[in-house]
């Protein structure tokens, strides 16, 4: 019994630890992201873009299969399942607590984390390893707001925006699923009981929760790979423990979301 | 060589007194204790030491990108620790490090990238002036055929080359060389000390102002003709052993050990 709690209690350390550590580093890159706000934006704007593009242009045909597929299975068989038993009055507000609530940022969120976080881990952990952050150091160039701020603002606004289109697309599928079904619902009837079950607390919670997913996920990834001096073969390790962390707290932000729904 | 007046006008450009240098493998372990060592303007100082003996944490120490473990460490008179962060970057850019094994280019960057990269964080130059001092510096270097190639893509014997232009240009006035002629063919060797004598001398793409040098290596033979300063790390020690005719006088076995025929 004693050494399960000593095992627990040593577990919810370390956690705790590392979760302390890791709010810290997200405060440092905030920091410098509003010093160096100014500091060579030449440099640091065209990275912003790139980081977009990487994980944000570039995943969009990956981010509108995935959104057909969920609205084909899930979206269509749910309309046509509540077409038939009448309770079509409950589409609308299914499909903003679901899709565009639930699990169009989250579903977003891991696709994000599995095509860029992991990437992002091994990239910087590598450069660290071999002592390239150490070579920006020598250059004056301070290395957070090199390769974390521009990965951390580029992440916010690729979740947002992909999830976005992952929600019209799962939406627009999802009914497209449903009318080859001969599911007697028009179209107009569906996108007004969307509309009308669409607050105005879910577009700024929508715009909140997929930009702290994708700080979440760059803050996670850079500090398993920077945080600490890694040798090539600790990469790997680290890039486990950033996926892990990552979906943890994306999760645990998520359920903090849900309260303040419930909150407004 | 200064003259009394001219010592007073301009401090010295890297002192350190009772100095321990840590390494970035063991933090909190002195590998070199009670350093005193002051390096003045113009010096050309070569650093022998067998492998293990702190070398590389000498330099990274001297050029402020590890803080001593003790004692007082000041760059042109102003000691780091006390300095405000924009000064200290001021300070710190006065001096440029190669680094050892390849100089560590940025791989992700193109050659001329890579050299472009601290001019375009630091200055404020337009696009023109930049290319000009880039191709200047990669002429210099001989790697203006190379300006769009990765890094990885030369030759291994060029690679240190594109860290060497990329430290020259913001044209700092003291210039740290960690192993140059590691691993390096008796060509490009001569290439290297023919570089950093004129260097020493006053190159024209640096205005002409002759460079204050400290190399570290682990094979004096080759710089026995160049330096002007010399000092040797022995048991985690800092041994001035002074100018070229102290040399012949010297019997320290380590001098002998790294002079001889043998020794790579």
């Amino acid at each position: 019994m004693r050494a399960f709690f000593d095992f627990a209690g040593k577990r919810v350390i370390q956690w705790m630890d590392r979760t302390h550590e890791l709010m810290a580093f997200a405060l440092i890159a905030t920091g410098v992201t509003v010093t160096k706000f100014n500091v060579a934006p030449r440099v640091i704007r065209p990275l912003v873009r790139a980081q977009i593009h990487r994980a944000g242009v570039r995943l969009l045909p990956m981010i509108g299969f995935l959104g057909c597929a969920l609205g084909l299975i899930i979206i269509g068989q749910t309309v046509s399942l509540l077409t038939q038993i009448g309770a079509h009055t409950l589409i609308g507000t299914l499909m903003v607590t679901v899709v565009i609530r639930e699990l169009g940022p989250l579903l977003t969120a891991v696709v994000v984390l599995a095509r860029v976080g992991a990437a992002t881990v091994i990239e910087l952990g590598t450069s660290r390893a071999q002592g390239e952050v150490e070579a920006l150091e020598a250059l004056g160039i301070d290395p957070v707001h090199y390769l974390v701020v521009p990965r951390m603002w580029g992440l916010a606004v690729s979740v947002f925006a992909l999830t976005i289109y992952f929600v019209l697309v799962a939406l627009l599928s999802g009914y497209l699923f449903a009318f080859l079904q001969d599911v007697p619902l028009p179209p107009s009837e569906y996108f007004h009981q969307l509309a009308a079950a669409l607050r105005w607390e879910d577009f700024a919670m929508l715009t909140l929760k997929t930009a702290a997913f994708g700080i979440i996920i760059a803050v996670v990834c850079c500090y398993q790979g920077l945080a600490k001096p890694l040798r090539i073969e600790d990469v790997p390790n680290a890039t486990t423990r950033a996926v892990v962390s990552s979906v943890v707290a994306c999760v645990a932000v998520d359920a903090v979301f849900i309260v303040a729904y419930l909150l407004i | 060589m200064n003259t009394a007046a001219e010592t007073i006008a301009r401090p010295p450009v890297i002192e350190m007194f009772d100095a321990a240098v840590t390494s970035a493998r063991a933090p909190g372990a002195a590998v070199i204790s009670d350093i005193n060592w002051c390096v003045s303007l113009d010096d050309y100082w070569v650093i022998g030491g067998p492998t293990g003996s702190g070398k590389s944490d000498l330099l990274a120490t001297a050029a402020g990108l590890q803080r001593p473990l003790r004692g007082v460490h000041r760059i042109f008179g102003r000691e780091l620790a006390n300095l405000h962060e924009a000064d200290r970057l001021r300070e710190r850019l006065r001096v440029g490090i190669v680094f050892e094994d390849g100089a560590r280019p940025f791989p992700q960057l193109t050659v001329a990238e890579n050299v472009a990269l601290p001019l375009r964080y630091h200055s404020d130059w337009d696009e023109a002036m930049l290319r000009q001092r880039v191709e200047e510096m990669l002429e210099v270097t001989e790697l203006s055929a190379f300006a769009d190639s990765a890094p990885s893509d030369l030759m291994r014997a060029l690679i240190p080359r594109v860290g060497m232009a990329r430290a020259l240009a913001l044209g700092p006035e003291v210039l740290l060389l960690d192993n140059p002629l590691a691993g390096l063919g008796p060509r490009q060797e001569r290439w290297w000390l023919n570089f950093i004598a004129s260097l020493a001398a006053g190159h024209p793409s640096m205005k002409g102002r002759k460079m204050t040098l400290v190399v570290v290596c682990d094979d004096l033979r080759p710089w026995m003709n160049q330096g002007r300063q010399f000092a040797l790390l022995k048991g985690k020690h800092f041994l001035p052993l002074g100018g070229r005719a102290d040399l012949e006088r010297c019997n320290e076995p380590l001098l002998r050990d790294l002079t001889a025929a043998h020794s790579s």
